[in-house]
């Protein structure tokens, strides 16, 4: 028998994160709030709409696995805007040596941006973008536009 | 380092303190020295005469001098260079910075940059808090704030001169009354805001609903542009003037407030009557200022 093809899909990784359970179809997403670009020189594996059976995902999820990198919890809580379910798994030498869930942080810096394109931090000016983060939404610390539904397409 | 941003960073006794250092600074004859020796500068990148001339007048009268770049000069100092830059630069002459700007939050960013304290002093269609102060001031003059009937009238959608007051009205124990034609009126995340603060807010669309329970008529200017033909402006100004008719079986104690300058919103004829208290309102901009001003150094 040969093996099954689903095991090829994505290979395990000798030392580095893997991020699972990301809200499927935003791996790519994931990868850009993370300022991983695919020429910032990390080695990647990355799996779209893979089966899970968890609930509420509507039974997909992605999968990415950066090598050679051990993301710090202060970077991947950027991601839990848009993958609130993700797992960050470090790996050393093949075992997992940490697993952890993702928060959505209290203020997010150089995520989002403004929705108001009157606002200071839209101009070219050396600030990052910085976000409150309340059960309402995010209230920008500049103009105080809240953004409340539609993440995904505001991330810088 | 204390800086004056917005009035959502007040608390309800910052704001007390505040007025009440006003307050006094009316009622005793000068001269003043707090600021003597001492420069401001006002940074204009937008034009604002009145608010300029009253920030300027706050600061001779305290003692000190102003260094105004308007906003001719100001377009020319921001070729090329960002509000940062500016404002670290203009930091290393003067003790404060009075910042008018088109962008909003531009007075946080000032802020976060200048090594002497920033007073907002209006960004773009964001905060605007001396106006705001002098507001809350003129109402104080002639009533206490604690449960009084406040109306604002006119474009709640776009103005920020009723934004800021209602946010700052919500700290006291009052009902917000909201008057604005269709498609100006208050947007739903403020209104929202206000009733979480424990705020009573009551909207009305025709102002002969309400002018009689109101101890306070906030007007604002209602602007042509906001509609899309001169015949529908006309038709909302006018069903929103405020003439003394409006006014015959008004409160007693009521006043009658414009953050100036106005358009048609108010009959000269209103001018008379002693519940128009704008021009009151537009001279307690100085004292207020100068309270201000006092306050961050
Ligand atoms: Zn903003």
């Amino acid at each position: 028998m040969p093996e099954e093809p689903k095991a090829l899909l994505i290979r395990p990784i000798r030392d580095g994160t893997v991020i699972d359970h990301i809200t499927h179809g935003e791996a790519l997403t994931v990868l850009r709030i993370l300022g991983i670009t695919g020429t910032t020189g990390e080695k990647l594996s990355i799996a779209t709409n893979v089966d899970t059976r968890i609930a509420g995902t509507g039974g997909l999820k992605d999968i990415v696995k950066v090598s050679n990198r051990e993301l710090s919890k202060e970077e991947v809580d950027r991601i839990a805007l848009i993958a609130p379910n993700a797992t960050i798994n470090i790996i050393r030498n093949y075992l997992v040596v940490e697993k952890i869930g993702v928060e959505i942080p209290r203020y997010l810096r150089g995520v989002i941006r403004c929705t108001n394109p009157g606002c200071i931090s839209n101009a070219n000016e050396p600030i990052e973008s910085a976000f409150g983060v309340s059960p309402n939404g995010l209230r920008c610390h500049y103009c105080d536009t809240v953004i409340s539904s539609d993440y995904a397409q505001h991330i810088i | 380092m204390y800086h004056i941003i917005s009035i959502k960073d007040f608390e309800r006794a910052e704001i007390d303190e505040l007025l009440d250092k006003a307050q006094a600074i009316d009622q005793d004859p000068g001269p003043f020295t707090s600021l003597n020796g001492r420069q401001v500068a006002l940074l204009f990148f937008e034009p604002s005469t009145r608010t300029r001339m009253s920030f300027a007048s706050a600061v001779a009268r305290l003692g000190g001098s102003s260094i105004c770049v308007d906003s001719v000069e100001g377009s020319s100092i921001s070729k090329g260079e960002t509000l940062a830059d500016t404002v670290r630069v203009v930091s290393s002459y003067v003790d404060v910075i009075v910042l008018r700007h088109p962008k909003e939050g531009a007075a946080r960013l000032a802020a976060e940059f200048a090594s002497v304290p920033v007073i907002n002093a209006g960004d773009g269609a964001g905060q605007h808090p001396s106006q705001t102060l002098l507001d809350l001031y003129t109402i104080r003059q002639s009533m206490p704030l604690e449960g009084i009937d406040v109306g604002l009238l006119g474009d709640l959608r776009y103005g920020r001169t009723t934004h800021s007051l209602a946010y700052a009205l919500s700290n006291y124990d009052l009902t917000i009354h909201t008057i604005a034609p269709e498609t100006l009126e208050m947007p739903t995340s403020l209104k929202d805001e206000l009733l979480d603060r424990g705020c009573e807010v009551v909207e009305h669309d025709d102002i002969t609903d309400v002018i009689n329970d109101l101890d306070v008529l906030y007007a604002t200017r209602i602007q042509r542009e906001r509609f899309p033909d001169a015949a529908s402006y006309y038709n909302v100004a006018e069903s929103y003037r405020i003439t003394p008719e409006l006014l015959e079986n008004r409160k007693e104690q009521m006043i009658v407030l414009h953050p100036l300058p106005r358009a048609s919103e108010i009959d000269p004829r209103v001018d008379a009557l002693p519940c128009a208290k704008y021009f009151e309102q537009a001279r307690n901009g100085v004292p207020v200022r100068m309270a201000m001003l006092e306050e961050v150094i």
